[in-house]
């Protein structure tokens, strides 16, 4: 039985095909979720993809936080359902206090959209437990506010649980500690600015997305046997 | 009563502003080289009904902390005055 993938819709996101492509390459399928829906329909994760949800109207996040499908996103969470928050989707799970932190615009004033190479910092996570710790990664960014920010007893408590995910190894938009990709403490919640959906066929240049994408399609199953699907 | 409202939306310190950083940038010039400091943040206007100034306050307080500002990265100045009831 193949994972069913949940990939949350809000006006004006627009990575969610890429997900969906991605995820039913990858042996799972993916699934739209419509935001003013709060009913996930059973799926086994969630994506909150990219995009411009209600056109970062006040702050990337602000508003999309709101929708109704984020009180099943946080439900669904907080039982241990593997969620993954991919650039706009990472500002909304920090919008909506699922994740530590927040983005803020890049250091260097300018929207970056380039290849980036990030570092594995931990594979207990639902995007990285198919990964080596210390491998590098090939995976595109695309954003102009994906400079993240804590303050330092956040900083530290992230580093001293081992919740930084993913580093750049050469930091591109002046994140705090490099950083790429964090977790929840409970590990089942990640956030990432770089698009590893972006990143699953040699044809788009890499496919070092796969194993990340892949890591959650096997968090999936496992962590739905353990808990109540919602 | 109704209070008409001035959240003004500033970036905490330390916190990047590039539209400030350019528009700093931009002053020289134009001959103005005395200029530093320059922030860029958003101001958000509305009005509010409340029985008093203090609840119209507490209220604006409220909605400032969970909606119209990320706490981690941004600070408002609230400004409630009370409607004269001519406009």
């Amino acid at each position: 039985m193949s994972t069913v993938v949940g990939v949350v819709v809000f006006p004006g996101t627009n990575c969610e095909m890429d997900a969906v492509e991605a995820v039913d390459r990858l042996g799972g399928e993916g699934r739209l979720l419509w935001h003013g829906d709060e009913d996930l329909g059973g799926v086994d994760a969630v994506i909150v993809p990219g995009g411009f949800a209600h056109g970062d109207y006040l702050r990337p996040g602000a508003i999309a936080r709101f929708s109704p499908v984020m009180a099943g996103v946080a439900a669904f969470a907080a039982g241990g359902g593997p969620v993954l928050g991919i650039c706009n989707g990472f500002q909304i799970l920090t919008e909506a206090g699922l994740l530590p932190g927040a983005l803020q615009k890049n250091s260097g004033l300018k929207f970056l959209c380039q290849p980036t190479t990030v570092r594995v910092e931990t594979s207990n996570s639902v995007l990285t437990s198919r990964a080596t710790v210390g491998v590098e990664l090939s995976i595109p960014i695309n954003h102009f506010e994906g400079n993240y920010t804590c303050d330092g007893e956040t900083l530290a408590r992230l580093i001293d649980g081992d919740r930084i995910v993913l580093r750049y190894t050469d930091n591109p938009n002046g994140s705090i500690d490099d950083i790429a990709g964090v977790c929840n403490e409970a590990r089942n919640v990640v956030g990432l600015m770089p698009h590893p959906e972006r990143a699953c066929s040699e044809l788009l240049g890499s496919a070092d997305g796969a194993v990340l994408l892949g890591s959650l399609l096997d968090s999936g199953p496992v962590v739905v046997g353990l808990q109540d699907r919602r | 009563m109704k209070f008409t409202v001035l959240v003004d939306v500033r970036l905490r310190g330390g916190i990047a502003d590039p539209a400030g950083a350019t528009i700093e940038r931009a002053l020289p010039a134009l001959g103005y080289d005395g200029v530093s400091g320059v922030g860029v943040g958003k101001t958000v206007r509305f009005t509010i009904e409340a029985v008093d100034l203090a609840s119209a306050r507490s209220q604006v307080d409220d909605l400032c902390s969970s909606f119209l500002t990320n706490p981690v990265i941004e600070d408002a100045v609230v400004t409630v005055t009370e409607d004269d009831g001519a406009g």
